[in-house]
């Protein structure tokens, strides 16, 4: 009884902070994985939608951002409306989106010239409120930076990506510094298993939760981005339902 | 065609027609002249930058500052404003300079057809062209010639004083403007079939604030001007006019027809910054350059469907910062070919719900051209076993394909018989590449075609 009322207290006085914060109800939506495993390691169940997350990949992958790109595709093709691409580099492949459950009329692309016009776009789409998410592939994010962004997704309700693209593989440890953002994921490419035919089955990601506000870090083997936009909690072959099996082979072609 | 013939401008109709017997004469008719020399400016005021000014007889004055970076550079600017003349049958040159005197001398006597004098270049270049690009009464320019000057470099080398005496103090002032030395304003044209508003200032303003509240003020003056005609704002010029008699624009442009007070003051006062105060500001003139009938839609309701949120203030915003061309929506191309699958759109054109196939994977990056690579492969039409990117050896553990796309023969001849075979492997890590085998179709079945890298997967 004693340890219930405690957590009503504390609950209430969570509320009382949030209300401080100025944060209504609708900021502690979350947009679920779908897969229970990473979902219960998120506070609320899922990532918070009026915020901003972090997106860099491992490896090779911290300068070409592919596996990453993917995953923040899937992530925004789960939410509801347009969503705003901020990139400075045109190397982006828009069937790999549309691949990824995002259809090409719901995506509108910036190029912005440089990082700093980059971050005012980034910005002034999350503040606009009329997005569904705003991903950008930024190379540098500043503390101060960061904090002006999650300021504006709290004040839009909308949800941020900051997709880390580094010039090089050595510039990737500054993916250790602090920012602001809520959640910090590392996606890393793994070897995918074999298939009993000639092929390629369903890529395999390492997807690393490498910060997490109010939520504590963790690892997901995890299968990459369907044409819905989610991933699959990875199995071993021998343990895969039929389901899964099937869907691997449908994504072999 | 008349050039051939060995006419010129200027020359007595009487010697034309001993040279070409059967030629049209028409009466000059200077008043339609001007009144086309003046549609034209409306058109150019519309398209390019908010001052404009006839120059006549023969020319137009554009005050581009701040309005190049829109149409992709002042080069490009000005090949674009001569193609599209060009194509409306006018045959035109084009220069940018620092000053309008130089600009104009560079634009009659060095362009072709167009000219772009760097910041700072004017005084050298402008030294070697001839006298009548000073804009001086003919007299004046044979009187130069008779005494022996050629080229307006050798008019600045000699001392003013006893020119000035000879030929009237209009010499020397076109010189100092040539040379910027002193001020030439624009005076704007106006149409006064345009929206406009104006506010004049007892005491000039300056601060960035006073000039934000004073621009709300002038948008929602607009705003009401607008609606008694029914119109929407597509694209709006403010121009301030500084005590030393300068001027200095702002333009912004949406999407679609707006009559928004809060939209258009944003708009407007995202660009303050911009402005340079100088001493003060005497007038502030707004003017919608570019109107449209605006049709209200009703808004749907949220019973029936669920309501999309409108974006098009986003849009403007956007695009008025970085500029339009930048902001886009990519759609579908019916090609194989991948780098030709895709095109821009405008971002807010309708979605027709258009995708690509998705019956094979695509890669995440594409190159922007395709990087040969060294493989090893086992057999003429296998996937390769290892192969060689920038500098690294990579071992294919499995691979997929042959995808094999063709060449677009409709297109160019060259492609009748090209052929890429595509594959998608992935290296020891798990990294995965998408390679091509290009080549002619009979190469290929030799295995003699060569590979090439052209997008990076997840």
């Amino acid at each position: 009884m004693s340890a219930f009322a405690a957590s009503a207290v504390v609950a209430d006085l969570r509320d009382r902070i949030r209300q401080f914060d100025g944060r209504a109800a609708r900021d502690r939506a979350v947009l679920p994985f779908g897969v229970p495993e990473i979902d219960e390691r998120l506070p609320g169940g899922g990532l918070a939608l009026a915020s901003l997350h972090e997106v860099c990949g491992g490896g090779n992958d911290a300068v070409e951002g592919a596996a990453a790109m993917l995953f923040a595709a899937g992530i925004a093709a789960r939410t509801k409306g347009q969503v705003l691409w901020c990139l400075t580099r045109p190397d982006l492949f828009a069937p790999a989106l549309a691949q990824a459950g995002l259809a090409p009329g719901r995506v509108i692309y910036v190029e912005a010239g440089d990082e700093k016009s980059l971050l005012l776009c980034f910005e002034e789409g999350l503040r606009h409120g009329g997005l569904g998410a705003v991903v950008a592939e930024v190379a540098r994010l500043s503390m101060t930076a960061s904090r002006r962004l999650q300021l504006a997704a709290e004040a839009g309700g909308t949800l941020g990506l900051a997709l880390r693209r580094f010039r090089h593989r050595k510039e990737a440890a500054a993916f250790d510094q602090p920012t602001a953002a809520v959640t910090r994921w590392r996606v890393s490419v793994r070897p995918s298993q074999p298939l009993p035919v000639p092929g390629i089955g369903r890529a395999q990601w390492l997807l690393e939760l490498t910060r997490c506000r109010a939520g504590v870090a963790a690892e997901f083997d995890v299968e990459a981005t369907d044409g819905e936009g989610c991933i699959a909690f990875s199995s071993r072959l021998a343990d895969r339902s039929p389901a899964a099996l099937s869907r691997s082979r449908g994504a072999t072609g | 065609m008349a050039e051939q013939a060995g006419l010129r401008v200027g020359m007595p109709l009487a010697k034309a027609h001993a040279l070409v017997p059967d030629i049209l004469a028409l009466p000059a008719d200077p008043a339609a002249d001007a009144a086309a020399l003046n549609r034209l400016s409306l058109w150019a005021l519309q398209h390019y930058a908010p001052i404009v000014a006839p120059d006549p007889p023969d020319g137009l004055v554009i005050d581009t500052t701040g309005a190049d970076h829109l149409h992709g550079g002042e080069e490009r600017m000005l090949t674009g404003l001569v193609n599209r003349l060009g194509a409306s049958g006018i045959f035109a040159r084009a220069a940018v300079a620092d000053t309008w005197g130089a600009a104009h001398a560079a634009a009659r006597f060095l362009a072709a057809p167009v000219c772009v004098i760097a910041p700072g270049e004017t005084g050298r270049i402008v030294a070697s062209l001839p006298i009548p690009g000073l804009r001086i009464p003919p007299e004046t320019v044979t009187g130069l010639h008779v005494l022996g000057f050629a080229t307006i470099g050798e008019v600045l080398a000699v001392p003013r004083a006893p020119l000035v005496l000879r030929f009237g103090a209009g010499l020397g002032r076109r010189l100092d403007q040539m040379q910027g030395t002193i001020s030439e304003p624009v005076d704007p044209l106006r149409d006064p079939e345009r929206v406009s508003v104006r506010k004049v200032f007892g005491e000039p303003i300056g601060a960035a604030e006073t000039i934000a509240r004073y621009t709300s003020g002038l948008v929602g003056d607009l705003c009401r001007a607008l609606e008694k005609r029914g119109l929407g704002a597509r694209r709006l010029d403010l121009i301030f006019h500084r005590v030393d008699n300068s001027l200095q624009a702002i333009r912004v442009g949406t999407a679609r027809a707006v009559r928004d007070e809060k939209r258009l003051a944003r708009l407007l006062c995202d660009r303050i910054e911009t402005i340079d105060p100088g001493f003060g500001i005497e007038i502030m003139e707004l003017t919608a350059t570019l109107a449209e009938p605006l049709v209200l839609h009703q808004a749907v309701s949220s019973l029936i469907e669920e309501e999309q949120a409108d974006i098009a203030s986003l849009v403007d915003v956007i695009a008025n910062r970085i500029g339009a061309r930048r902001l886009y929506r990519l759609a579908p191309v019916e090609s194989d070919v991948p780098e030709r699958s895709i095109h821009r759109i405008a971002p807010l054109a309708p979605d027709d719900g258009a995708t690509w196939p998705g019956r094979w994977p695509r890669p995440a990056r594409l190159l922007a051209r395709p990087e040969p690579i060294d493989v090893m492969a086992l057999m003429p039409d296998h996937p390769p076993a290892f192969f060689t990117w920038r500098g690294v050896r990579r071992r294919v553990q499995r691979a997929d394909g042959p995808e094999r796309i063709f060449g677009e023969w409709w297109k160019r001849d060259a492609e009748l018989s090209a052929v890429r075979d595509y594959f998608q492997v992935e290296d020891a890590e798990g990294e995965r590449f998408w390679l091509f085998r290009s080549g002619e179709e009979q190469h290929i079945i030799n295995g003699a075609g060569r590979w090439f890298l052209h997008g990076i997967f997840a």
